[in-house]
Parts: C-alpha cells; sequence; structure tokens
C-alpha cells in the first residue's frame, strides 16, 4: 500500500520533471531556462528523498544536500554574470 | 568582537553537526563544539549579522506566532497557485507596485522580503532601501499605502517585535 | 504504525500534486515574472510536503531531512529574488496584461535627475 502511493507520486514528480524540461528547450530567454533549471532541481531534492526510502539507503540524503546547494549556488552565479554585476 | 553573533553562529552550526551525524556520541559532540566555535571564530569575527535579534522573552514568543502565520501564508498561496494554474481563463492581472517597510535591520528586511515572495501572488523584485518592489499576480490597487497595507502588515508588525 | 505510514505517504503524494501544478505553472503562464511566482511557491511547499512525508515514513533519518527541509526554505526565495532582480535589471520585457510596473517608473526619473 505505501509503496504503491509512493510509486505514484514518483511517476507524478517525473511528469512534472518533464514538463519543467519543456520550458528548459523553449523557454525564450536565459531567465526562463533559469527559472525551469530551478524548479527542475528542487522537484529533484523531492524525488531523492523518495528514492532513498524506496531503497532503503540514508546516504542518498547527503546527494541531495549537495544537490540543493549547488544548484543555489548556481542559479545564484548565472543570474548576477546576466546582471553584469559579478 | 561581537559576542552575541560569534555565540548565535556557534549554537547554528553545532545544532547542523548534530542533525547530520543524528547521534549524541560523546567523541562527537566534543569535534563538533570545538569545529563550529573555530569556524565562528575564523569567519565570524567581525561580521555584525545578528547584532539586531532581540533575545527576550517576548520576541521567542513573536517567533513562534510568526512561524505558525507563514505555514498558514504559505499554504494559503499554494491554493492560490492551484486556482489560478489549473482554471482555463488564467485569472491574472499582474503588475510590480511598490511598498514602504518600517523595519530598521538589515535581516529583519531579509526575512521580511523572502515571506513576501511565499505569500499568496507576490514576489520581491527589488529593494531599495526602505522601499520594496514587489511584483503582483493580482493587483487591485496601484497606491503605495494600500498596497502595503494589504502585502506587508501581516508580518511587519510581528518581526518589528523580533527585530526591532 | 500502520496507519502512522499511510498518512506519511498520502502526504507525500500531496506534495507530488503540488510540485506537478509548479510545473504546470511554469509552462503556461505567460512571463517570466509570472512562472517564477507559480514555480517558486509551488515547488517550495511541494518539497516541504514530501520530505516530511519521508520523516513520517523512515524513523533513522530526521536530522537530515530536517536540514534539507530549512535549507529548501531559505535558499528557494533567495534564488527567485536574485532571479527576478537580474531579469529586471536587464529589461526583460513583461507581459501585456500587465497594469503597471512601478520600478521601471521610478528608475526613469532617477534617469531623468542626473
Amino acid at each position: 500500500m505505501v509503496n504503491q502511493i509512493l510509486n505514484i507520486s514518483v511517476i507524478i514528480i517525473l511528469l512534472s520533471v518533464l514538463m519543467s524540461l519543456f520550458r528548459f528547450i523553449k523557454g525564450p530567454s536565459t531567465f526562463d531556462r533559469i527559472a525551469a533549471f530551478d524548479t527542475m532541481t528542487i522537484s529533484t531534492i523531492g524525488l531523492i528523498g523518495i528514492i532513498s526510502f524506496l531503497s532503503g539507503r540514508g546516504i542518498y540524503l547527503d546527494i541531495a544536500i549537495v544537490y540543493g546547494l549547488l544548484s543555489f549556488l548556481g542559479v545564484i552565479i548565472i543570474s548576477k554574470y546576466l546582471e553584469k554585476s559579478l | 568582537m561581537k559576542i552575541k553573533s560569534f555565540l548565535i553562529i556557534t549554537i547554528v552550526l553545532f545544532g547542523v553537526w548534530i542533525m547530520l551525524n543524528n547521534s549524541f556520541d560523546p567523541v562527537l559532540l566534543i569535534i563538533g563544539a570545538i569545529a563550529s566555535a573555530v569556524i565562528a571564530l575564523i569567519f565570524c569575527s567581525k561580521c555584525s549579522v545578528f547584532n539586531d535579534i532581540r533575545l527576550t522573552p517576548k520576541s521567542f514568543i513573536y517567533s513562534f506566532a510568526y512561524i505558525f502565520v507563514f505555514i498558514f501564508e504559505l499554504i494559503k498561496s499554494n491554493l492560490d497557485v492551484a486556482y489560478r494554474v489549473l482554471s482555463p481563463r488564467l485569472p491574472i492581472n499582474p503588475g510590480i507596485v511598490k511598498v514602504k517597510t518600517n523595519l530598521k535591520s538589515d535581516l529583519g528586511r531579509m526575512t521580511l522580503a523572502n515571506s513576501i515572495t511565499l505569500t499568496p501572488g507576490t514576489l520581491t523584485v527589488d529593494i531599495k532601501d526602505e522601499f520594496i518592489y514587489v511584483h503582483w499576480i493580482d493587483v487591485t490597487n496601484k497606491d503605495i499605502d494600500a498596497a502595503t497595507e494589504k502585502i506587508v502588515k501581516t508580518f511587519e508588525k510581528l518581526l518589528i517585535e523580533i527585530y526591532g | 504504525m500502520e496507519t502512522l505510514k499511510i498518512i506519511g505517504a498520502f502526504i507525500v503524494l500531496a506534495g507530488s500534486i503540488f510540485l506537478f501544478l509548479g510545473s504546470l505553472g511554469m509552462v503556461r503562464m505567460p512571463d517570466l515574472y509570472n512562472r517564477i511566482q507559480a514555480g517558486t511557491k509551488a515547488s517550495t511547499l511541494g518539497t516541504i510536503l514530501t520530505l516530511s512525508g519521508i520523516i513520517f515514513l523512515s524513523s533513522g533519518w530526521t536530522g537530515k531531512l530536517v536540514i534539507l527541509i530549512l535549507f529548501v526554505l531559505i535558499t528557494n526565495p533567495v534564488s527567485s529574488h536574485i532571479l527576478a532582480r537580474a531579469a529586471h535589471s536587464v529589461k526583460l520585457k513583461l507581459t501585456d496584461k500587465t497594469v503597471t510596473d512601478k520600478l521601471t517608473e521610478d528608475e526613469e526619473l532617477i534617469n531623468e535627475k542626473q
């Protein structure tokens, strides 16, 4: 029962990542692409949380922490660069 | 050296260390305490970020009230987003309005800006001194005072007790 | 115990639905600022709910999950704010439905004075 609900959640999150990917490919400006990338990463953190429970490995959560950190830094650095204030 | 800033940063770093290790082994606790104190000494011997926080019982009560108000507003804003995204006509009426804040401290303004971003239909675009420019998805009033009343007041009257 | 786990699983499901709505907003909204609005809010609550559901399900990982939740809660508004500011500073066009833009008006006022 629990695993089935979690599998459905994984499918929904994968669909949402796919839709953000659509905006990432189409996005008229660079900023749209960065925003899509941000949404994609945050969704993926939730996905990693579910997968680490399903496979029973707590070590995956460390990957989620580092992934979130890198995404935050990436968004800030690219935004500052495009703003010409770096 | 600002002793208050130093203590707050040490306690925060130590809390993160305990949560990451997930154990109360005395050796780990001693290593963590030394490491967080040294890091706070090296990187924050001059910083004054946390000096504006008031550490009084009243401000603790207001912090708890702030957390509950914030969670309530976060859920409300998500239901708002869900309504706007799912309705076929896409009911938006966006614009950038200007609001005024009475908060003096930098940390207080940052908390206020982050709270504004996560509340229904608003997104902080820029801060210039005491004016905050807010992207509002459903502009009902372009006037600065009316917009301030609608967007800022809920959080400001709590934050002004915490940060002064 | 079993009831608690099923409650946790449903919290995870609710979180994933919010994440889906955020991405839907990302696709449907007409310009960058509205996209950031939908994306940031929905993805923040979605991730928080998903990770809180995992807290209900598993016992030993509470510390790391709480750190992740606090991290997402603090950094996500900051990154969206800096993205919106950068987009406005290079004068990215707002959608045609926009009714007012006080920031551009004020910047033009400052430029005229100089």
